[in-house]
């Protein structure tokens, strides 16, 4: 048995300032690998700062933090964005697609940062967009392209470089519910062809396709 | 496995022209300012080059060998004349290859007898030595110039903006100018002579006809004089004494050239003054690149958060800016370039000059556009690069 996708231990966030701010005050978590964990909480809960740590766009105040079996609080900022080039896959809310570039540079963008060529990236791409239902949309621009495909997009961007852990800060919180269902399916798709999800989300429809819910409550996990 | 992120230089290009793309406008405006301040001074140059150029041809055409002999000015800005020996001491000198005396004469030129009096148009009737148009290396635009013959008859030969003043284009029929109530007939017409701009201005007529008619004394008030190239110094030095030998004080001796000389370096000074206005525009321009690179990090805040997520560095992310300023720059340096170059050679075809293509001029401007759009693009490179990719990625 391989080690845990996610392995944190007592993480504490603290923001500087008068009073100093804690966003999270001893959170530990574990993910396994192939496991799709729902992160739920009220807003002001610490979510989107534990997604940031897992993520290793923020670091923690003190804890042990190991993704993928690294630990990454003693990485250098250039080590840190290195891995998040091999190791991640993020999904946000608001998509953040490029508007000047197509459907299919967009997706290839997920491998710009680990010096593939353009051919390749493209070729990579092609697949993602297969598996998340897009490949008659290669041309089209993100403006183009309804809610639920321009977030497709986004998980085909996340998944294009088969990283070890995708982490989606709400990914249907822009959505009407139609495409939130189908974004929530295609979710449950990738888990069921092996890939580690994390879902940030305050959505009870989403949180319950999860096979696994952590109420995040205060800045420290309530229950399981 | 490798875990360090990396950016081909293919890939930084292609996100150097991400911005131009989506804001193709905005990015046009701001490279104007660069292209304009290039243009500028690419322009200046060439057209300055290119009319140096034509210049020093006119002087090495026209020789710097020709010297000219006065007596000073008198009171009332006429000349003042000269002894009667002047002529024959000057030839006599080793160096001196050819001596032309002229003399201004009192009165006045007309068109026809019944023009009045006083609008003379600053036209000079002056006597002349018939060796003149050699000593000048002058040449005819109509008809012939004076000689041993014509000299004694009331005839005349017209400098060319004499015959500009007075209409007159063409010799086909019998044409007449007046001078002191008589009519001399036209008999050429000189082309421009531009080391003596007063022969230009003169209606020149023979020495014998000028004693005998025009009630001339026969002291010559100007003479030209054609010495060996490499002793022009020494016969300068010397024309006065020769000239006049009671008074070389008096003497006045000049040496037209160094007024084409003195063009150039007026010429020379007021491209110092453009170019210095086209630097400032260079730099106004940098000014507006930098100002547009900050509103571009500013809006793109959310792409930098996005580009951080999928592992770029801080120093991609400046690199993906600075790269962004130097490619706006560069196209605003090209285009000025091109511009810069299109006026010279649009300019020096008008002016009949041969195009000179300033190279040295143009890298110049290019690399100052480059210099000027890194610097503009470092401060922003550096705030996008700073940003941390929580706040780049927070919502609203």
């Amino acid at each position: 048995m391989s080690e845990p996708t996610v392995e944190l231990r007592d993480v504490v966030r603290r923001y500087p300032g008068q009073p100093p701010v804690e966003s999270l005050r001893g959170v530990s978590l574990t993910i396994e690998a192939g496991e799709l964990v729902g992160v739920v909480g009220p807003s002001g809960s610490g979510k989107t700062t534990l997604l940031h740590i897992m993520g290793t766009l923020d670091r923690a105040t003190s804890g042990s933090v190991r993704i993928a079996g690294l630990d990454t609080t003693s990485m250098s900022d250039r080590e840190v964005a290195g891995f998040r080039s091999m190791r991640l896959g993020f999904v946000f809310q608001q998509f953040y697609l490029i508007d000047g570039m197509s459907v299919v540079d967009n997706v290839a963008e997920g491998l710009l940062y680990r010096g593939i060529d353009v051919r390749t990236r493209r070729q990579f791409a092609l697949a993602a967009l297969e598996r998340v239902g897009l490949a008659h949309r290669l041309a089209h621009r993100p403006s183009q392209l309804s809610g639920g495909e321009r977030q497709r997009t986004a998980i085909a961007r996340a998944i294009v470089g088969r990283p070890d852990l995708i982490l989606a800060d709400e990914p249907t919180g822009n959505l009407d519910s139609v495409s939130g269902a189908g974004i929530i399916a295609l979710l449950r798709e990738l888990h069921e062809a092996g890939a580690t999800i994390a879902v940030i989300t305050h959505n009870a429809e989403l949180a319950g396709a999860m096979t696994r819910t952590v109420h995040l409550v205060d800045g420290r996990i309530a229950d399981e | 496995m490798s875990s360090r992120s990396r950016l081909r230089p293919r890939d930084l290009a292609g996100l150097a022209g991400l911005g131009l793309r989506t804001r193709t406008l905005r990015a046009a405006l701001s490279a104007l300012g660069i292209c304009i301040g290039i243009a500028a001074i690419v322009g200046v140059v060439g057209i300055t080059q290119s009319s140096e150029s034509s210049l020093l041809g006119q002087i090495d055409r026209l020789g710097t060998n020709l010297l000219t002999v006065q007596n000073g000015r008198s009171f009332n800005g006429a000349e003042a004349t000269l002894p009667l020996s002047a002529t024959a001491m000057i030839g006599h000198m080793p160096a001196v290859q050819h001596v032309s005396a002229t003399a201004l004469l009192a009165p006045a030129v007309y068109r026809s007898n019944l023009v009045p009096t006083f609008e003379t148009g600053g036209i000079g009737a002056r006597a002349t030595d018939v060796s003149l148009l050699g000593t000048l290396d002058g040449s005819l635009v109509q008809g012939s110039f004076l000689n041993a013959a014509t000299s004694r008859y009331p005839v005349a030969v017209l400098g060319f903006g004499a015959a500009q003043y007075l209409g007159i284009a063409r010799l086909d029929a019998p044409t007449l100018v007046w001078i002191e109530h008589r009519s001399f007939v036209v008999i050429g017409i000189l082309d421009r002579l531009p080391l003596a701009p007063e022969i230009d201005q003169s209606v020149l007529v023979g020495w014998p006809i000028a004693e005998s008619a025009l009630g001339f004394n026969g002291f010559p008030t100007r003479i030209y004089v054609r010495a060996a190239t490499d002793q022009v110094v020494e016969v300068d030095s010397l024309l006065a004494p020769t000239a006049n030998p009671q008074n070389p004080e008096q003497v006045a001796v000049s040496r037209p050239s160094d007024a084409l000389a003195a063009r150039l370096a007026v010429q020379s000074s007021s491209t110092t003054l453009i170019l210095g206005v086209g630097a400032i525009a260079l730099l106004v321009g940098g000014v507006g690149i930098a100002n547009v690179m900050f509103v571009s990090v500013l809006e793109r805040r959310t792409e930098i958060g996005l580009r951080r997520a999928l592992g770029a560095t801080r120093r991609h992310i400046a690199m993906q800016f600075l790269a962004e300023s130097l490619l706006l720059s560069s196209i605003g340096g090209i285009v000025g370039v091109l511009s810069g170059l299109a006026t010279t050679v649009f300019y020096a075809v008008i002016q009949g000059w041969a195009v000179l293509i300033p190279v040295a001029g143009m890298l110049a401007a290019l690399m100052a556009a480059v210099v000027v759009g890194g610097a503009a693009g470092i401060y922003p490179a550096v705030r996008a690069a700073g940003m941390s990719p929580t706040d780049a990625l927070r919502s609203t």
